[in-house]
């Protein structure tokens, strides 16, 4: 099949660039997630079996059990899946995108956003907070107590108050946030302030008492409450720019703890992986570069549609993580113009005298720069249950970039 | 005595920056020797005959950096690669910390608003690669880079002209546009004279001259040595030459390269003929007849001194030589009966063996004018010798004896030792891109050779002459003093300085041969393209340039004031050839 690169990928990111994504509401999982079942765990990044398992995504795995109702305890959580009595697939072949090890249950609340102009929907988890999370590998009683509260409590008053709100543009909270300091994956500050004021008085009108407090105080305390909605108002968008054929643009990056995968638009569902890297970065007191996880994730589906470390230039307070200048996060952005096919205009960086965030990652520019993605990102513990060492900085393998184009030639040139 | 080595994985540098860098390591307390190269097999090779290869070194990939010392102790090995490290990292000519060195040429352009043309020196196998890139972003394009394949010419030369764009090379060593010298270049006055040149060097005489004889250059624009050949037809050629013809700055044009394809120089001078511009013509060695508004010459000197009688209506003095060829040759020891040339600028040495023929017979050189003259080996003169230093097999592994003169100082004095020489012809070519002093490393050479002749009872004359202006980096007057307090003769004019050594070769028993010029006449319709796009953007002002390679060149044009965004270049895909393959198989 002979077809026109160039005019494939304008195709691809003129649906990227077109596509509005709106926070509409949160149910259970099993209500909206296509093809969800009791059984069935989500995970972030390319599919992956048990035994080549990170820590972090084990102890998410055993926590979802054990949420679930599915199993009583961590030894009975592996006897299931060393059962095979446990199906896994990637968040991503679900519509869905979690952080860290992603792990998403039938019964977990998840964020609906609704792509108004291409009609698809994308789903992700709750953010949790800080501290021991089931993100990172956690799944002690607390653990399991905030899922809890964030299904019951929580989720069904943010899905009231979004339902009144008529749902929440997703694009003008991003552009709005890339104007605020945040790039939408390592920041997301000021997008998790604007949620908490665009939420209260809603969530006012439809709660009172303690779980009204509780709720303000999720919102107040949490700068990582904007991050899910983001990603999957992310991954509604990339959603939209997959299976344009003769397109070398990259729809999806995610890492499950193992390794790293891509997808190219013009390849539809395949994946091509990678060995994940140790991500390079800044560690809360007392961790250092040994205890990092290998890359996880699906949160670098900001990356992928230009934001987080492509809109790093907007980011200047975290510009520690790039070597502790603001022209060196300017000159981040700029790196990523070399490989990417358009800017978005929506999202206007002020640094850059607005220019649009560098979008639309270019598969055969990637192989002839030699430069890859990069990707702001948390790092986990290796070992499950210790929760997030630190921050910093990681690329996706060039080998994934190079297996794709393989195929890619393969597909379209044979 | 240790040898110690350290690879850098990925690590791209061109080789005029590794070989620069190389030079300061070997001058390092302790160091015998250095080798800084990309680890390719020809460099591994050039490594393991130095006595440089460690298994290190050999496990090396073509896409990793390679540093490897020979010192004297572990220290002072350990300190030269650390020292040699810092030099490659240190980026002189980029403007302070806060400029972003754009990895493509696409985001360059966007850097650089209004830039209008890619000067390209990357290694020739990707050079065709960044060259596209260049005419897909509208810029005209300087090929600097050699070894690009003649398909790609061809193509590159196909793709331009469908844009109206103008490719200069590959292999074009020279370009001036709009008193911007690009590459290696003089510092010239703007005037009203433009050059059409195949020849690098050519380019340099001709321009050189134009100055020193009161008159101004307008543009200069490059051809790349093969365009006058058949496989090229002389596309570049004619597009300039149309350029030239619609700008309105310029009045005469001089028509300068070596003897092209027999059609394709017709084609060349009936579209040359009849423009309403004076065209002057030296394809060096070639009868081109006169009328219809072409000029012949005979050599550069020639073609540059008509070129401006053309404008200033007087012919310009001639620098007369002083030095009496007969008094030389009676000074000579009986052994002493062959000119030794070698040459820096491959022009210089064409037409060297062209006017020395009718002089003292045939000739013989590693670029040799008719296959009976070729050396056997390009180290060993025989008979009458002029060598091109500039040619490949110099410059494995090394610099271009215009910036690095070991090679040739060597040869020299081999030259001076041999009884048969009975004299020396060098050239030196000043200006943008070559050696800042020149003389430094020639005067010691050229007084060591003398001497050594001296002490084996000859008398050993050294006839040098310098393509330069007043205006040069290098100072021409310093040059010139230099070298002739160092004993040597020193000619302003090639043919004069060549006529010089015919003669005393002459006087000391060669015998000419004849001139045979091959002649060519105007054929064809001599229709010229539409170049007005190259008139209006490239030709209109002082060019907004993209550098692609040489940091070198970036230096020396900021030098002139002119606008210019360098690449932060790195080999396509790592330097990976199935990558790159593939690409071209998508792109295609």
């Amino acid at each position: 099949m002979r077809v026109n690169i160039d005019e494939a990928n304008r195709e691809a990111v003129d649906r990227v660039l077109r596509s509005q994504p709106v926070l509409v509401g949160v149910a259970p999982a099993i209500e909206v997630i296509p093809r969800m079942q009791r059984n069935l765990i989500l995970h972030a990044g390319p599919p992956i079996d048990w035994p080549r398992m990170s820590g972090p995504l084990r102890g998410a795995v055993i926590g979802g059990l054990i949420f679930e109702g599915l199993a009583p305890d961590e030894p009975a959580a592996v006897a299931m899946v060393e059962a095979g009595e446990v199906a896994f697939a990637p968040c991503h072949h679900h519509q869905t995108v979690g952080p860290m090890a992603g792990v998403t249950t039938a019964s977990m609340a998840v964020y609906i956003v609704e792509n108004r102009t291409f009609g698809n929907r994308a789903f992700s988890s709750l953010n949790e907070g800080y501290g021991k999370v089931l993100r990172y590998g956690a799944y002690g009683e607390d653990v399991l107590a905030r899922l809890r509260w964030l299904r019951d409590v929580f989720g069904p008053l943010a899905h009231r108050a979004l339902e009144s709100l008529g749902g929440l543009d997703m694009k003008t909270m991003i552009a709005q946030q890339i104007q605020m300091g945040d790039e939408g994956h390592n920041r997301n500050r000021a997008g998790s302030a604007m949620f908490a004021r665009v939420l209260a008085p809603q969530l006012a009108r439809v709660a009172a008492g303690d779980n009204l407090a509780a709720a303000l105080a999720y919102l107040a305390e949490n700068d990582l409450a904007i991050l899910n909605p983001v990603m999957a108002a992310c991954k509604a968008t990339m959603d939209a720019a997959a299976g344009v054929d003769g397109s070398t643009v990259v729809t999806c990056m995610a890492r499950n703890g193992t390794d790293f995968g891509i997808r190219i638009s013009g390849l539809h569902d395949a994946w091509f992986t990678a060995p994940a890297e140790v991500p390079v970065g800044l560690f809360f007191p007392g961790f250092t570069q040994d205890d990092a996880n290998p890359d996880i994730g699906d949160s670098t589906i900001t990356e992928t549609a230009g934001i987080g470390a492509f809109a790093m230039a907007a980011a200047p307070a975290i510009v520690k993580f790039v070597g502790g200048s603001p022209q060196m996060a300017l000159e981040s952005t700029l790196e990523m113009y070399e490989i990417t096919v358009t800017e978005n205009p929506a999202f206007g960086i002020p640094q850059l005298d607005f220019r649009g965030t560098p979008t639309g990652i270019d598969l055969r520019k990637v192989i002839k720069t030699g430069i890859t993605p990069r990707v702001n990102t948390g790092i986990a513990h290796r070992k499950p249950g210790i929760g997030q060492v630190g921050a910093g900085l990681v690329r996706p393998p060039i080998a994934c970039f190079e297996q794709a184009l393989e195929a890619f030639a393969e597909r379209y040139t044979a | 005595m240790t040898v110690r080595s350290r690879i850098k994985p990925s690590a791209y540098f061109d080789s005029v920056t590794l070989m620069l860098a190389q030079r300061d390591v070997r001058v390092l307390p302790g160091v015998v020797d250095a080798g800084l190269v990309m680890g390719t097999e020809a460099n591994k090779d050039l490594l393991k005959d130095a006595g440089l290869l460690t298994p290190e070194v050999s496990a090396a990939r073509s896409d990793d950096l390679v540093i490897v010392v020979r010192a004297e102790t572990e220290d002072a090995a350990g300190q030269a690669l650390t020292r040699a490290e810092e030099l490659l990292v240190r980026r002189p000519h980029a403007a302070g910390p806060s400029a972003y060195r754009p990895r493509t040429v696409a985001s360059a352009v966007r850097q650089l608003p209004g830039a209008n043309l890619a000067l390209i020196s990357v290694p020739g196998r990707f050079a065709a690669g960044v060259a596209r890139d260049a005419l897909d972003a509208g810029l005209h394009v300087m090929l600097f880079s050699d070894n690009v394949a003649l398909e790609d010419e061809r193509d590159l030369k196909t793709l331009a002209t469908g844009r109206g764009l103008l490719v200069m090379g590959p292999d074009c060593g020279t370009a001036m546009i709009a008193g911007a010298g690009l590459g290696f270049a003089n510092h010239v006055r703007s005037g009203t004279i433009g050059v059409v040149g195949a020849a690098g060097t050519g380019t340099q005489v001709v321009t050189s001259l134009v100055h020193r004889g009161g008159a101004g250059i307008s543009h200069a624009l490059g051809t790349g040595s093969r365009d006058l050949g058949g496989a090229i037809g002389g596309v570049s050629a004619v597009r300039a030459l149309a350029a030239l013809a619609a700008d309105p700055g310029t009045e005469v044009i001089v028509l300068v390269g070596k003897p092209p394809a027999p059609d394709v120089a017709a084609g060349l001078l009936a579209a040359a003929r009849g423009r309403g511009k004076p065209v002057v013509v030296d394809f060096v060695g070639a009868a081109v007849p006169a009328g219809g508004g072409l000029y012949p010459a005979s050599t550069l000197d020639e073609a540059a001194r008509i070129a401006v009688r053309l404008v200033t209506g007087s012919e310009p003095a001639r620098e007369e030589s002083r030095a009496l060829p007969a008094q030389e040759a009676a000074r000579l020891a009986p052994s002493q009966r062959y000119i030794r040339g070698l040459y820096s600028g491959g022009t210089l040495c064409y037409e060297a063996l062209v006017l020395l023929e009718r002089y003292v017979g045939p000739v013989f050189s590693n670029t040799p004018l008719q296959p009976s003259t070729a050396l056997a080996s390009a180290a060993r003169s025989r008979s009458h010798t002029v060598i091109d230093m500039g040619a490949d097999e110099f410059m494995v592994g090394r610099l271009h004896p215009m910036i690095d003169p070991d090679l040739r100082i060597e040869r020299l004095l081999r030259e001076a030792d041999d009884p048969e020489t009975a004299v020396v012809l060098l050239d030196v070519v000043l200006g943008y891109g070559a050696h800042s002093d020149p003389s430094r490393d020639l005067v010691p050479a050229i007084e060591t050779a003398r001497r050594r002749a001296a002490e084996s009872g000859r008398r050993l004359p050294v006839i040098v002459t310098v393509c330069g202006t007043d205006e040069d980096p290098q100072d021409l007057r310093a040059q010139v003093e230099a070298l002739t307090a160092a004993g040597a003769v020193v000619e302003t004019a090639h043919s004069e300085a060549v006529r010089l050594a015919g003669l005393i070769a002459e006087a000391a028993g060669s015998r000419g041969a004849p001139y045979r010029g091959v002649p060519i006449e105007p054929a064809g319709a001599g229709i010229l393209p539409d170049v007005s796009h190259i008139r209006d953007s490239l030709l209109s002002g002082p060019p907004r340039v993209i550098n692609v390679g040489l940091g070198l060149f970036e230096e020396s044009l900021a030098a002139q004031g002119v606008e210019v965004v360098s690449v932060d270049w790195q080999p396509p895909a790592g330097g990976k050839q199935k990558y790159i393959d593939l690409l071209n198989k998508l792109n295609a």
